[in-house]
């Protein structure tokens, strides 16, 4: 395996960047809409594991 | 439901807890010995394997695998098995890593100093070692996984996320950056080649930052601060977003420790980007860490073990708007390859990582031994030692950091360089050398007092290997509630967790590269840019064992003060057949990529026996073993072949030919160093070295010259 350089440019290269940039503006949206909408109850028990009170 | 009983396996905690005092203390003895020699060059005592460049890669790799690593893993060890409620899924596992680990620090020991190093920063073991490295690892993900799998508690702590995260970006990052060709037991060759590797290893050597410094330190923060302070962390749903966030961005921000450079522009860009976007991440896990302690600040004053976590947060907070600041490329311009970069790393080594490992250990060591910690008092004085260590260790560097880029910017009313002489500007920084080194001292004094300190606690204590617990098992069949959110599904599985973890952060790195790799016009070549002849690739080759890149750069960036002082700056076309690149990302000395044809030969000759009689003043070790030994021309047809395999054009069968074209060369340089008064055989490494230098950076002088 050589690393030469196969082509000599990319044909509208700019789509790339537009497809992350659209895939992780999803992904972040998502993520913060189901952090803002979890009901208290959940998080207040996950943020207490390291806590468990049947640990000495 | 029927509880389950079973027991936490301390006895590996323990383990890794002495294995990082033990390296800690010798990677930060190593640390002072360094910083003194740029005080003092007399403690480089004219021999190779204590010469600083060959132990400052001891130095970090040391601090970095050995003291951070074996604290990640006593952390790890520690919460995983509690936050599983399972012990370690094979004792034998955590053995094996455990030893493994041990046995890898020891070879980098029995390696680096004598200068079988691949020459790539935070890279530089060699690959049977790498080799080992990834066994290592893969059997710490095993173990992890396995124990992850039997657990009995559905959901993953957050401090888990980062974990997984840690594991699956670490292996990653290690394969892709140590694609090496071995031509022998302990050399091999990087595959990749000028800006494609520089690029490479930079983003393996920022993201061993993100991955490795940092990452498992946050899962071992989201963990130990809530035990410590006894209270839930400030905002579980800053925590999720904190972590997405955080390993999404990371790993795009690796260009930036390659601005000015020969490395496209779009790839310098996009790390800028990402680099300043990380702030927002960073400093939500920040001040979740610190608002933690809400209401609890009362506890900070009294309590040493929260007195280092809060100040290790800080660092953290520091060093964390610190980097995305360093990264704007006008601020860079100043910081890059000065002490400021020095000054940036250490508030994170030793702020960071060493301030919370201490915290973790004044908590855990009492508790697995169960007693109380010997003296409250030493441990204070250890806070304070250690703070005023960083402090001063800091400070003198921002100092010596700024005030030498300055220097070297300098012009006078006439439009000359005020400081032609880069000597210069290293003797005037000087004394906050010395004042380093004096920060360096009480922080490692602060270290031992600890040791004594835990060493006296675990004499009087009694360890409990095995620490009874109960949980009820998990049902078979778990009932989704309606309507659940993709995320909490994605909470209980942690192989699809690793695998959408894996997915995001190779998005960051596919993009910068393979179009560096693929596409033509992001490495434009010159035609005049030939291979090094046989001597001067051996040459090379010494140039990387002695590590003179830990001093001098090879990147002549496009400045008026830069081309003003070393000549033409550095394009992406000279450094196709750089396998590996050299460079640099710190100067001590001068740049060297135009050093070819700058001086005669006897002066490199004179200059490697004493450097100060050609430079009054200069810090620089004498390499006095080169005009001694004979340079090993039995490897030179195996260097040849592999440089063909990787690419570069030497004829078809020139490796049986290039001994007699070395011959040639060699006899001519020690011709020309006879003129000079300089006697000596033409067998030297010394002639191969200074064949080396006198070639670098003319390629391109040669095509201006037409």
């Amino acid at each position: 395996m050589k690393f030469i350089n196969y082509l000599e440019s990319i044909a509208d290269v700019s789509i790339y960047p537009m497809i992350s940039l659209f895939l992780f503006f999803v992904f972040f949206s998502l993520l913060i809409i189901y952090v803002a909408k979890t009901d208290k109850k959940h998080i207040d028990e996950l943020s207490n594991i390291p806590l468990d009170k049947n640990e000495k | 439901m029927e509880l389950e009983k079973f027991a936490y396996d301390n006895t590996i905690v323990k383990k890794f807890a002495f294995a990082t005092i033990f390296w800690g203390i010798i990677g930060m003895t190593v640390g002072l010995l360094v910083a003194l020699q740029m005080v003092f060059p007399v403690l480089n005592f004219n021999t190779s394997f204590l010469t600083f460049s060959h132990i400052r890669p001891l130095h970090t790799n040391a601090v970095i695998f050995a003291f951070v690593g074996n604290g990640i893993f006593m952390g790890v060890y520690y919460s995983l098995q509690r936050l599983c409620k399972a012990r370690m899924f094979s004792d034998v596992l955590s053995s094996i890593h455990y030893w493994g680990w041990q046995l890898i620090i020891v070879s980098a020991v029995l390696t680096l100093p004598f200068g079988f190093t691949t020459g790539k920063e935070y890279a530089e073991l060699e690959w049977p070692i790498d080799i080992a490295i990834a066994l290592i690892w893969v059997v710490f993900g095993w173990n992890m996984f396995g124990t992850i799998l039997k657990r009995r508690e559905r959901h993953l702590y957050v401090a888990i996320w980062f974990y997984i995260a840690t594991f699956v970006t670490v292996a990653v990052l290690h394969i892709v950056n140590s694609f090496e060709l071995p031509i022998s037991f302990l050399k091999s060759y990087s595959w990749y080649a000028g800006v494609q590797d520089a690029l490479v290893q930079w983003w393996y050597g920022h993201n061993a930052v993100a991955f490795f410094l940092t990452t498992p330190y946050l899962g071992l923060m989201y963990y130990f601060i809530p035990k410590v302070s006894n209270r839930p962390v400030y905002s579980y749903r800053l925590s999720i977003i904190h972590f997405w966030a955080l390993i999404f961005l990371y790993i795009w921000a690796g260009p930036h420790h390659l601005l000015y450079t020969a490395l496209p522009d779009w790839a310098q860009s996009l790390g800028v980007v990402f680099s300043v976007m990380l702030i927002a991440p960073s400093w939500g896990g920040m001040i979740n860490g610190l608002l933690t302690l809400r209401g609890a600040w009362d506890k900070v004053r009294e309590d040493v073990t929260l007195k280092f976590l809060v100040v290790a947060i800080t660092a953290y907070g520091m060093a964390t708007f610190e980097g995305p600041m360093l990264s704007l490329k006008n601020v860079n311009a100043i910081a890059h390859f000065t002490d400021w970069i020095i000054a940036h790393v250490h508030v994170g080594a030793l702020g960071w990582n060493g301030f919370l490992t201490f915290g973790i250990l004044y908590w855990l060591i009492p508790k697995m031994f169960r007693t109380e910690l010997y003296s409250k008092k030493l441990a204070n004085w250890h806070f304070w030692l250690g703070t005023l260590g960083i402090l001063f260790y800091a400070i003198p560097m921002y100092w010596a950091g700024f005030m030498q880029s300055l220097m070297w910017k300098e012009f006078t009313p006439e439009g000359v360089l005020k400081y032609p002489n880069f000597l210069e500007t290293v003797t005037q920084i000087m004394p906050m050398y010395a004042a380093r080194s004096l920060g360096g001292a009480l922080y490692l004094i602060g270290f031992i007092v600890m040791a004594y300190n835990i060493i006296k606690t675990v004499k009087a204590g009694s360890f409990l290997a095995n620490e009874d617990a109960e949980a009820a098992p998990l049902p078979k069949i778990y009932q989704a509630h309606k309507g659940e959110h993709w995320h909490r599904w994605i909470e209980r599985r942690p192989i699809q967790f690793m695998i959408l973890s894996l997915v995001l952060i190779l998005i960051g790195g596919a993009i910068e590269m393979i179009p560096t790799f693929l596409v033509k016009s992001n490495i434009p070549t010159i035609s005049s840019v030939k291979p090094y002849t046989p001597l001067e690739l051996q040459g090379r080759d010494i140039y990387i064992r002695e590590g003179c890149y830990t001093c001098h750069s090879q990147m002549i960036r496009p400045f008026r003060s830069e081309t003003a002082r070393y000549g033409e700056y550095s394009k992406a076309g000279e450094f196709v057949y750089d396998h590996p690149f050299q460079w640099g990302s710190k100067r001590t000395g001068p740049d060297l990529h135009r050093e070819g044809g700058k001086y005669p030969d006897s002066w490199h000759y004179n200059h490697m026996l004493d450097p100060t009689s050609m430079s009054p003043g200069s810090i620089m070790p004498s390499y006095s073993w080169l005009l001694d030994n004979t340079l090993d021309t039995t490897t030179t047809p195996a260097k040849i072949r592999a440089m063909i395999t990787l690419g570069v054009p030497y004829p078809d069968g020139y490796d049986k030919l290039a001994n007699k074209d070395l011959a040639i060369q060699s006899k001519s340089i020690a011709e020309n160093l006879k003129k000079d008064g300089v006697e000596t055989l033409s067998n030297k490494e010394i002639i191969a070295l200074i064949s080396y230098l006198q070639r670098l950076g003319t390629d391109i002088k040669g095509e201006n010259k037409k």
